[in-house]
C-alpha cells in the first residue's frame, strides 16, 4: 500500500510523519505547481472551489508516482468539503485510476472514531505504537508552527529578506527529515538562531491579521504566497488560523491548548448570530478582535465562490464601521494574475501607513 | 392592523402559504415584495457583494423594496435544516445578518431560526420567540401555526398535480390555472426553486419550453419515495435538502421512460450546484443540459440553446421511434 494525501500548507510534514509512524508507505503530493493547478482545473468541476481543484491535481500527480491510496478528509456539511472526497474519487475513477480512497470522517468529529479509522488504514501497528505516531506528529506540527511564526515576526524586520526565507525554508526541510522527537528538537533552533541574528532596518512595521477559509490561509500556493509578500512590505502577519489551533478545537474540543475559540466566536456575535460552515464566522470574530487589539488592518482571503467566507464579508464592512479596523478582502482562482494581487496588496499596505502617519500626526498635534 | 413584509425570494416559493397562513391567522396583514423586476436586481446587485450568487443578490433587491413599503415588521428567517441532519446552505444560515449590515434602517426584523437538523426541540422554543415578538401568547402561536400547516399541505397538492411552485401558489390562493396539454416532447427540469420559478431569474425557462411544445416535469411531480430511493444510491448521502432532491430526481427521471432528456437550471456562483451538477452529469444517460445562469445571462443565448436541445430530443425521438416498428 502507497499512500498519499492532500496538500495543505506545512501540515504535510506532519501528515507525513503520522502516516510513517503508523508503517506505512508514503508519496508525498509533489510540491503544487502550475501544472497540478492545471491538471486539477482541467478535470474538476468548473465552478469547483478551488482546494477541490488543487486537490485532484495533487492526486493525480502522487498517483502518477505510485501511489494507489489516498487518504482523504470528510464531514457533514453544510460546507462543500464534506462532499469533496466523494466528487474527487468519481473524477479520478472516470480518469481510469485504480485506487483505493481512505475518507476520514467521524460523525461529530468524534475523536476516538477518526482514531480507530486511522487504525484501521495501518493493519500491524499496535495501539501502543498508533499513540505514539499521533503523539510524534502533533510535536512536528507545533514545532513547524513555532518556526512560522518566528518567520511571521522577523521577515518584515530583517533587511535582508531573501537570507529569512532560505532560512525559513531550509528549516522546515530539517524538521521534515527529522525522525524522532530528539531530533525534531535539535533540527530547527540553529536555523531561527540565524534568522534571529539577521540585521534589521528600522523602518515602519505594520501588523495585519490575516484571516478566512482554513485551506487559502495555510496553503501558500493558493494564496500567492500572501504572508512571504506581505513580509517583503515590512509588514508583520498574524494568521487566525493555525493548523494545530484547528485540530485543538475541532477535533479535541480544546483539549491541549489554551483555546480562544469561544472569545472569537463571542466576539462575531453581535455582527454574525450563527455558525455558517467553514470558517465563516471565525472570520468574522477574528476581525472584531484584530480589530480591539490595535492591528493596522485585516485582509479576509479565501477561494472565489467561498460561501462561508461570502457570507463573512457581507458583513465585515459594518465590522469595519463599527470598529473603525480598514478590511480587505482576496479571493483567489486559477485565473488569479499574480500581479493584480501584488498591486492590491502594495496599495492596501500603503493606505494602511499613510492612515497611521495621519493619526500619528493627529495624536502629536492634540499633545503640544 | 400590523403588517408584516415578505420578500419575494429565496424560500418563498417553498413556504409563502405557510408563512401567509400563519401571520393572518395571528391577525397581521401580510405585505409582499413585487415579483422580481429589474429595479430589484439592479438594487440587489448594488447592495450585495459582488461575490454573491444571483438568487441572494436578488433578495436583497426585494428586502430593499420592501422597506420602502411602511411594514412594521419584516420576515427574514434563518433557514439552517428543515429535516434531520441536512442543511440548506451556508448563505442561508447567514442571511438575516448579512441583510441587516448590507441594508440601513429596516423595520424590526422577525429572524427567527429554523433549524431541524436535530429535530425539532429548537423549533418550539424559535415559535415562542416569535409569539413576544408578535406580542402573542404561544397558545395562539400553535394553533396559528398548526393552521399555517395545514395550507401548506394544501398548497403541496397543488404543486404535485404538474404546476410551477409560482403557479401552485396563485392557484392556491384562489387564481384558475389550466394545467399545460400534454405533448410530444418530455423534458425533466431541475433546479433551486427559487430561481427556477423566478421568471426574471430563471428567463422563465420553464414557460420557454412549454413555448416550445414541451411538457415539463419537476422534482416536485415525481413521487417523493421515488426520488428518496434514488437519492440513497450514492455512496454517501447528499448533506443539502435541495441537492439532495435534485440527485434523486435526476436518477428517477433518468429511469423514466416517459421522459426524453433533463435540463439542470444552475445558478453562476452557487456552491452546492458546482458539485451537485457535477455529481448528475456523470450519471445520467439521457440527454442532459447544464444551464448556468446569472445576472449578465443573456435571453436570445438561452433561447438558442434551448431550440436546439429540443431539436436535438426531437430528432432523437424519431430516430428511435422509427426504429421500434422494426423490433416490435
Ligand atoms: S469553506 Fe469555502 S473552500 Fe471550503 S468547501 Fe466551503 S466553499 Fe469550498
Ligand atoms: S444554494 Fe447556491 S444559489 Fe442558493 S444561496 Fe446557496 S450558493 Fe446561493
Amino acid at each position: 500500500m502507497k499512500v498519499t494525501y492532500p496538500a495543505m500548507g506545512n501540515t504535510g510534514i506532519a501528515i507525513k510523519a503520522l502516516l510513517k509512524g503508523l508503517k506505512l508507505e508514503v508519496v508525498p503530493p509533489p510540491p503544487i505547481t502550475r501544472n497540478t493547478i492545471a491538471l486539477g482545473v482541467k478535470y474538476a468541476p468548473e465552478f469547483a472551489c478551488m482546494p477541490l481543484k488543487i486537490n485532484v491535481g495533487n492526486f493525480i500527480e502522487a498517483l502518477d508516482r505510485g501511489a494507489d491510496t489516498i487518504v482523504m478528509a470528510g464531514g457533514w456539511g453544510p460546507c462543500r468539503f464534506g462532499y469533496y472526497a466523494q466528487v474527487e474519487r468519481e473524477i479520478l475513477r472516470d480518469l481510469g485510476y485504480d485506487f483505493k480512497m481512505v475518507i476520514l470522517e467521524a460523525p461529530d468529529f468524534k475523536l476516538s472514531e477518526l482514531f480507530s479509522q486511522l487504525r484501521a488504514l495501518a493493519e500491524n501497528v499496535s495501539f501502543i505504537e498508533a499513540v505514539r505516531a499521533v503523539k510524534f506528529a502533533w510535536h512536528k506540527l507545533r514545532t513547524v508552527e513555532i518556526v512560522e511564526r518566528k518567520r511571521e515576526y522577523f521577515l518584515p524586520r530583517v533587511k535582508d529578506k531573501e537570507e529569512a526565507e532560505k532560512l525559513y525554508t531550509r528549516c522546515l526541510e530539517a524538521l521534515d527529515r527529522a525522525n524522532n522527537k530528539e531530533e525534531v528538537d535539535k533540527a530547527w533552533p540553529e536555523y531561527m538562531a540565524e534568522l534571529e541574528r539577521l540585521e534589521r532596518h528600522d523602518e515602519e512595521i505594520l501588523k495585519i491579521g490575516l484571516l478566512g477559509e482554513i485551506y487559502t490561509v495555510l496553503e501558500p500556493a493558493s494564496n500567492y504566497n500572501i504572508v512571504s509578500h506581505l513580509g517583503r512590505l515590512n509588514v508583520e502577519v498574524t494568521r487566525n488560523i493555525y493548523a494545530s489551533s484547528w485540530v485543538n478545537d475541532h477535533l479535541l474540543g480544546g483539549m491541549l491548548l489554551k483555546s480562544d475559540h469561544k472569545h472569537i466566536i463571542k466576539c462575531a456575535y453581535p455582527y454574525l448570530k450563527y455558525w455558517v460552515g467553514g470558517h465563516g464566522q471565525e472570520s468574522v470574530g477574528s476581525a472584531v478582535d484584530f480589530a480591539r487589539k490595535g492591528y493596522d488592518g485585516v485582509i479576509q482571503i479565501g477561494p472565489l465562490t467561498c460561501m462561508p467566507e461570502i457570507v463573512a464579508q457581507s458583513i465585515l464592512h459594518e465590522v469595519k464601521a463599527r470598529e473603525g479596523i480598514p478590511c480587505m478582502t482576496l479571493y483567489f482562482d486559477e485565473h488569479a494574475a499574480d500581479a493584480g494581487i501584488a498591486t492590491r496588496l502594495e496599495a492596501f499596505v500603503d493606505m494602511l501607513k499613510r492612515q497611521k502617519q495621519r493619526e500619528r500626526k493627529m495624536v502629536k498635534e492634540r499633545i503640544i | 392592523m400590523k403588517k408584516v413584509g415578505i420578500p419575494q425570494g429565496l424560500f418563498y416559493y417553498y413556504y409563502y402559504p405557510l408563512w401567509e397562513a400563519f401571520f393572518r391567522f395571528l391577525g397581521l396583514v401580510v405585505v409582499r415584495s413585487s415579483p422580481t423586476n429589474k429595479k430589484i436586481v439592479d438594487d440587489g446587485v448594488t447592495l450585495a457583494v459582488d461575490e454573491a450568487c444571483f438568487p441572494i443578490k436578488v433578495y436583497y433587491g426585494h428586502v430593499n423594496e420592501l422597506k420602502g413599503k411602511g411594514v412594521d415588521y419584516i420576515f427574514l428567517p434563518r433557514l439552517v435544516s428543515i429535516e434531520p441532519k441536512s442543511y440548506i446552505c451556508p448563505k442561508f444560515m447567514g442571511l438575516p445578518d448579512m441583510i441587516r449590515a448590507g441594508i440601513k434602517d429596516l423595520p424590526e426584523v422577525i429572524d427567527i431560526t429554523v433549524d431541524l437538523s436535530r429535530g425539532d426541540k429548537g423549533w418550539q422554543k424559535e415559535l415562542a420567540r416569535l409569539g413576544k415578538i408578535l406580542n402573542v401568547n404561544y397558545r395562539q402561536i400553535k394553533k396559528a401555526y398548526n393552521y399555517a400547516l395545514e395550507e401548506y399541505f394544501s398548497y403541496r397538492m397543488i404543486a404535485r398535480q404538474g404546476y410551477t411552485r409560482d403557479e401552485a401558489i396563485k392557484v392556491w390562493q384562489g387564481e384558475e390555472i389550466s394545467l399545460p396539454l400534454d405533448t410530444p416532447l418530455h423534458i425533466g427540469v431541475l433546479g433551486h426553486g427559487y430561481s427556477l420559478y423566478d421568471d426574471f431569474i430563471s428567463m422563465s425557462v420553464i414557460k420557454k419550453l412549454r413555448g416550445m411544445g414541451v411538457k415539463v416535469y419537476l422534482s416536485e411531480h415525481l413521487p417523493t419515495e421515488g426520488i428518496e430511493k434514488e437519492a440513497s444510491t450514492l455512496p454517501k448521502r447528499v448533506f443539502w435538502t435541495l441537492g439532495r432532491k435534485m440527485v434523486g430526481s435526476a436518477l428517477y427521471m433518468d429511469k423514466s421512460p416517459d421522459i426524453d432528456g433533463i435540463i439542470y437550471v444552475a445558478c453562476f456562483g452557487c456552491g452546492p450546484d458546482s458539485l451537485i451538477g457535477e455529481v448528475i452529469e456523470r450519471k445520467v444517460k439521457k440527454p442532459f443540459m447544464l444551464l448556468t445562469l446569472d445576472e449578465h445571462t443573456g435571453e436570445g443565448g438561452i433561447i438558442t440553446r434551448l431550440e436546439a436541445f429540443c431539436d436535438m430530443l426531437a430528432r432523437r425521438k424519431k430516430r428511435d421511434e422509427g426504429y421500434l416498428p422494426c423490433y416490435g
